[in-house]
């Protein structure tokens, strides 16, 4: 019963999407508020459905009700009720109804959201409405997750072992929140077309949507970047992997959105280029989707494939960003203002070179990401685009980027000088100096991009703290210097966060990727190993009985100099149901060190008796998942400062 | 029948049993550290042909272990990273280098990131030259005199 009754409120939110559709159209016609209202009503009744139906499905799973194809499938009886109602969304058609409720909630609360002009409400509301009916009628005709079996299998086949993890279990909500936001922002941009308003207005109710997709879309990038850390067991972090780049390209483009569509509403200027990120953003995120539910791409992290699936996602993006362009392509000049003039050195000038190299960088990772694919249609040969490509071309030129920044964060509005900004930040270079001494002492002379990277990264994060330093420096006395840091406005600490946060990761990232080191031994319980100064001793291992699965658990001691630093207890799971194998890495965080520990499988032959134990020592390795969060961070914050500034 | 698949569980755990692959013969580090060096920067730049998308320093699967295998001994043997490279590319073809060789095929790729910064930049600068000159500084022209943030009228 539950099922059908999901699949009967998956048919009622399709109803009420497409109501929303027809009554928004109608009130932006006749400039009625009644058909407004209604279309509110349509909007709440459509996300109020949708999440009737989760619910339903979560019920499913939690009941362990197998005569539902996808509780069979990714389900199991033995499973923590966690992973059940986790497993909610672990599948294609589950996740594809995250999805949906994620749009209709981000509809519902566009409709109750005060303030923009009741004609430009209707027509976001129309457009938004028709890209969640895209959705909805795929999820309900070609991905049901509602679907029955007519014979029920006793039990299920569980959920992938490897998702069976805290940290990928809210990696996709926090994902979809992101890129299912940037439906929003896409839906207000097309508005902006429909209507031909001149930037202001728009852009800023577009701005808390850029600014919360964004910063969602880091935290979920970055969960999913921290499973890959400690649940695959090689110790990488990030792998330039298609699906990877899928989640990364949508983030660059909104990256260079949240810049540009502060222009926009400040100055007016760079209107229609905010409108084309927008959309761009979010065909981005649909390309993504595409890429990683149709199998057209070989990855690692390959998920629910299916090709005639992946054909109707690409029509979808195909309409959606066609239409858009399309009406792009003949109304932007109608948004554009003649009187948002600006010098080229100028807080605007700094903010296009920003959208330059973050664009170009969207067109490397895409055209990476893609090159493999299309020289196979063409020529029909197989290529490799990996690692040492993007090193080489997306590295240098985030490295051009980012040198520019702190320069440009200083440039006043319209119209700016270089030389100021330059004496203002003396500190901050030395600084970075310092940095570039230290690290061709410490890395190595011959890690040029190393140094240079940690120089940068030193430089960034100098830069971002000078801001509210340099205004704390003005007081006269200590008084009055905490007087002007607690008056300094909530938008510049969010920058210098953002931009703080930049630098850490840089920093982490650099130095972790040169200065780690590995070692792999074989070891009877007592025998010992060294990584980097610390010594490890196997002390035992022994068999742990989880809820369903079976681990191998070894205990292993680590000491500096004789002293305890703490003790780890890596596991190899088997999970009987898949007959597949997962390691849970035993990590002991020193400081912002990473000792990160593998347990091995069992040898007796001629490489020695015992277990095969893998130590990494990690240095700085915590900077790189802490830089996102303050990055995140700095954009929740803009989003605090807007809505202070609003009431 | 839990009992059975805890036993049969168990039996797995506790090392290679006969129905799984002979375990590969044990990788050693090269002991020469700057040999061991290039062998590791060798593994990164190549793929693990049958994986979905590691390359043969993250993969654990048998071919990519034979690979490094052979990559040590062949360092050892003191060949060029050029040299094996070109091996490996003759034997599985340009798919299992991870860096795609510049040639016609691949100029596009390579030529892309130049081309969509040239042609960014001159956009931005025809631009700038067309928009009239903006005004003259305000103070020291630095943004802390007269920002208060994004959302300021």
């Amino acid at each position: 019963m539950i099922a059908e009754f999901g699949a009967f409120l998956l048919a009622l939110a399709f109803a009420a999407t497409l109501l929303q559709v027809g009554l928004s159209t109608a009130a932006r016609w006749r400039g009625s508020d009644a058909l407004g209202g209604a279309a509110q009503g349509a909007a709440t009744a459509a996300a109020v459905l949708l999440a009737l139906a989760f619910a339903m499905l979560i019920q499913a799973f939690v009941a362990s009700d197998f005569s539902v194809e996808n509780v069979a499938a990714n389900s199991h009886t033995d499973k923590p009720l966690f992973y059940k109602v986790t497993a909610a969304w672990g599948s294609h058609e589950g996740s594809m109804l995250l999805w949906c409720l994620t749009g209709a909630l981000f509809s519902a609360a566009m409709a109750w959201t005060r303030g923009p002009e009741k004609t430009f409400r209707a027509s976001a509301l129309a457009v938004h409405g028709g890209l969640n009916a895209l959705f909805l009628a795929f999820l309900a005709f070609t991905s049901s997750p509602f679907a029955r079996l007519a014979e029920p299998p006793v039990e299920g086949a569980s959920l992938n072992p490897l998702l069976q993890d805290p940290a990928l279990a809210i990696h996709p909500p926090m994902l979809y929140l992101g890129y299912v936001g940037f439906s929003a922002v896409f839906a207000l941009a097309v508005a902006a077309l429909i209507e031909g308003r001149r930037a202001g207005e728009w852009a800023r109710w577009m701005r808390p949507w850029v600014l919360a997709s964004w910063a969602l879309l880091t935290l979920g990038i970055t969960l999913g970047s921290f499973w890959a850390y400690y649940e695959l067991g090689w110790g990488g972090w990030w792998f330039w992997d298609p699906v990877e780049n899928a989640s990364f390209l949508p983030w660059l483009a909104g990256a260079a959105l949240l810049h540009s569509v502060i222009v926009t509403q400040r100055r007016g200027a760079l209107a229609a280029w905010t409108v084309f990120l927008a959309i761009l953003s979010f065909s981005l995120s649909m390309l993504g989707a595409f890429l990683v539910r149709s199998g057209v791409l070989t990855s690692v992290h390959a998920f629910a494939v299916d090709p005639s699936r992946g054909v109707l996602l690409l029509a979808i993006l195909g309409v959606s960003a066609g239409v858009a362009f399309s009406l792009f392509a003949f109304r932007a000049k109608l948004l554009v203002r003649e009187d948002a003039n600006f010098a080229p050195v100028s807080r605007e000038g700094a903010l296009v070179l920003n959208n330059l190299f973050l664009t170009v960088s969207v067109g490397v990772v895409l055209i990476g990401t893609l090159y493999p694919l299309m020289l196979e249609a063409v020529t029909g040969e197989a290529v490799s685009v990996g690692p040492p490509y993007y090193n080489l071309t997306f590295a240098p030129l985030l490295g051009l980027g980012l040198t520019a920044l702190p320069v440009g964060a200083m440039l006043a509005w319209r119209r700016g000088r270089i030389a100021p900004a330059l004496k203002e930040l003396k500190w901050a270079g030395l600084a970075a100096l310092g940095a570039l001494v230290w690290a061709a002492a410490v890395l190595g002379l011959g890690e040029i991009g190393a140094w240079l990277g940690a120089t940068l990264a030193v430089w960034l994060m100098a830069g971002a703290l000078w801001e509210p330093w340099s205004r704390a420096a003005r007081g006269a006395d200590r008084a009055g210097r905490w007087r002007r840091l607690k008056a300094t406005p909530v938008a510049v600490w969010a920058m210098t966060l953002a931009h703080l946060g930049l630098g850490v990761f840089l920093l982490g990232a650099v130095v972790e990727t040169t200065a780690k080191a590995q070692t792999s031994d074989i070891l009877m319980p007592g025998g010992r190993t060294q990584v980097a100064g610390v010594e490890l001793t196997l002390d035992s291992v022994g068999v742990r009985e989880g809820p369903n699965y079976l681990a191998e658990q070894a205990v292993i001691t680590a000491r500096r100099d004789g002293r305890i630093v703490c003790r780890v207890e890596p596991e190899r799971r088997l999970f009987p149901h898949n007959g597949q194998m997962t390691t849970e890495v035993g990590l002991c965080f020193q400081g912002l060190d990473d000792l990160y520990v593998v347990l091995g499988e069992r040898r007796d032959d001629g490489a020695g008796r015992g277990w095969t134990v893998r130590a990494h020592w990690n240095p700085l390795a915590r900077l790189i998942f802490l830089g996102p969060l303050l990055m995140a961070l700095g954009g929740i914050l803009a989003i605090a400062a807007w809505f202070r500034r609003r009431g | 029948m839990r009992g059975a698949a805890l036993i049969l569980a168990a039996a797995l755990l506790a090392g290679p049993v006969a129905a799984q692959e002979p375990p590969p013969p044990p990788e050693r580090s090269l002991s020469d550290p700057a040999q061991e060096a290039r062998a590791q920067a060798l593994f990164r730049d190549i793929r693990c042909v049958v994986c979905q998308n590691e390359s043969i320093a993250d993969s654990q699967a048998g071919i990519a272990g034979d690979l490094r295998r052979r990559i040590r001994e062949e360092v050892a043997a003191g060949r060029s990273d050029q040299t094996i490279k070109a091996d490996l590319q003759r034997l599985y073809g340009d798919f299992v280098l991870l860096k795609p060789p510049v040639g016609p095929r691949t100029w596009l790729l390579w030529g892309a990131p130049f081309l969509l910064i040239v042609i960014g930049g001159a956009a931005i600068l025809m631009r700038l030259r067309r928009s009239p000159a903006g005004p003259e500084p305000t103070g020291d022209g630095l943004i802390s005199a007269q920002d208060e943030g994004p959302d300021a009228a």
